[in-house]
């Protein structure tokens, strides 16, 4: 099986402030990683040095087994910010118009939409239901529905690992369920995700690893030994109390 | 209409300003998505020191603009970043001390006084025809540029952080959006003066976004406000002996202003059938 990420003692630090120290991981083809931690404990750092926005001061990433400093190939990682809340309630985009930037990566110069690419925005679009929706406004619709088309937006390459950063802030409970519902059916077709989140008991349900950091590395292995762990500890996480 | 044709000065301003309208327009909608759009004020104030330098030392003022409005804007970026100001410190700092220096030659060399009143309000009569070449040119570059990074520049201006994991050059990019507006706000300068340049940047395109339909449409309707504006703004200040900035800028307004209006009634309207209709 494919090392799809591999970290290797990453570090980094704002100023003489510790954000990540010492990191070290491996994330499998086909794994559903919770990447869990409390506020300020790097998870978003972490998560900026996957995606090549930070360079850490230490160690090294590698992303499908090639040292990020080479990588190249953006179109096989989807990204899904936590941006739902952030959209300008102005910004004159249709759904579709936002569905078809995340093609850019593949697209060759003059960069027009062909109808093979078409296809895959529709199909982007229908695979998270918002196939109805592609000529609206994105600023008319609901926190939900827009967090559904930024994964359209990361799928729309057909990438093989969908990275998301706390994706269901500012969504309903409702749509939340229906959105982790989502990711675990493309997990089960077999998309390796990592999914940054503080609702570790939303969770639960559907990733298979967790990775617990502050600043360290606390733990990363399955839910099971996560629970077990935390028995030995002789505390009762919220997180063991939901996997059925 | 074909009385104002027939004038050399009246052709060479309706060419470049339909171009530069087209230029300001497409350049805008980024700029003001991006929430840049005072940038092109700065660059202005920028460029006033450049106007003032070239009347000086007897250069073409258009050419002491342009060099002063490009190192001005390389200024800004590396100001930014070398010192960790914030984008609007940068920019104040580095156009309040060009304009200082516009002001002291002014004051220093009386004499080209009325020179420098038509840079900074405009004056279609003062339109040489090398600067109107050299402004045709940068303007065609400048649309040429966007119309080819239009959508890494869309992208962008959704959201920086994923345009730079899907490889997007953002940093180049935000770099020659600055350098376009400089560009652009240059060949403004004939039409409506530095006073009032930045104002073809922001206005059709917060007309536009009134408007509240797909980006393309958007952009669109933003070239055709600009190009409406100027054109009847041309048209009204001969016949009626107007300032041509000044009308063209007020054309402007009220475009603004009736489609916020009309905007605002129709969100009303449409509650309200809604709350009846419940």
């Amino acid at each position: 099986m494919e090392n799809v990420l591999q970290l290797e003692k990453v570090s980094f630090s704002y100023g003489n402030s510790d954000a990540v120290k010492n990191i070290s991981l491996i994330v499998e083809e086909g794994d559903f990683v919770g990447l869990i931690g409390p506020n300020g404990s790097g998870k978003t750092t972490l998560l900026k040095i996957i995606l090549g926005i930070l360079t850490p001061q230490k160690g090294s990433v590698y992303l499908f087994e090639k040292n990020l400093k080479e990588f190249s190939e953006w179109c096989k990682i989807g990204y899904v910010p936590q941006k739902a809340t952030n959209i300008d309630k102005n910004f004159p985009a249709t759904v579709y118009e936002v569905v078809s930037m995340g093609l850019l990566p593949v697209l060759k110069f003059p960069k027009i939409i062909t109808k093979d690419d078409d296809n895959k925005i529709k199909n982007a679009l229908s695979v998270v239901k918002m196939d109805e929706y592609s000529q609206n406004r994105i600023t008319e619709l609901s926190g939900g529905q827009q967090q559904r088309v930024l994964i359209a937006k990361a799928l729309v390459t057909a990438p093989k690992i969908l990275i998301l950063d706390e994706p269901t802030t500012g969504v309903d409970q409702e749509n939340q369920k229906a959105f982790y519902d989502l990711l675990g059916k493309l997990n089960n077709k077999g998309m390796t995700i990592i999914l940054v989140s503080h609702d570790i008991g939303r969770i639960t349900q559907y990733v298979t690893k967790i990775a617990s950091i502050n600043q360290k590395l606390e733990f990363y292995g399955s839910h099971k030994e996560f629970c077990s762990r935390d028995k030995e500890h002789k505390h009762e996480h919220s997180l063991c109390l939901d996997k059925g | 209409m074909i009385e104002i044709l027939s004038y050399t000065f009246m052709q060479k301003a309706f060419i470049s300003g339909i171009v530069i309208a087209i230029a300001c327009s497409l350049l805008g909608m980024f700029l003001v998505l991006r929430k840049f759009s005072l940038i092109g004020d700065g660059i202005a104030h920028i460029s006033f020191g450049g106007v003032a330098t070239g009347l000086l030392f007897n250069i073409t003022p258009f050419i002491g603009a342009f060099l002063f409005g490009l190192i001005g804007s390389f200024g800004i970026l590396k100001l930014k970043e070398k010192s960790h100001l914030h984008g609007d410190t940068a920019i104040g700092i580095v156009s309040h001390a060009s304009l200082g220096i516009g002001i002291f030659i002014a004051s220093i060399a009386s004499g080209f006084n009325v020179d420098i009143l038509s840079y900074l309000f405009g004056s279609i009569l003062s339109i040489k025809t090398t600067e109107l070449v050299l402004s045709v040119i940068l303007a065609l570059t400048v649309i040429s540029f966007i119309l080819i990074y239009y959508k890494d520049l869309f992208y962008i201006s959704f959201d920086e952080e994923s345009a730079k994991v899907s490889g997007i050059k953002v940093d180049f990019l935000n770099s020659m959006l600055i350098v376009l507006t400089a560009i652009t706000i240059v060949c403004s300068m004939n039409i409506v003066g530095l006073m009032l340049a930045s104002s073809l940047i922001i206005l059709p395109s917060a007309s536009a976004l009134q408007i509240k339909t797909s980006f393309k449409k958007t952009l669109v309707y933003s070239v055709l406000i600009s190009v409406m504006s100027v054109v009847s703004g041309l048209v009204v200040a001969y016949y009626y002996d107007f300032a041509v900035s000044g009308t063209i800028v007020m054309i402007n307004a009220v475009i603004f202003l009736s489609l916020l209006i009309y905007n605002k009634l129709q969100s009303h309207y449409s509650a309200r059938r809604l709350s009846a209709s419940q």
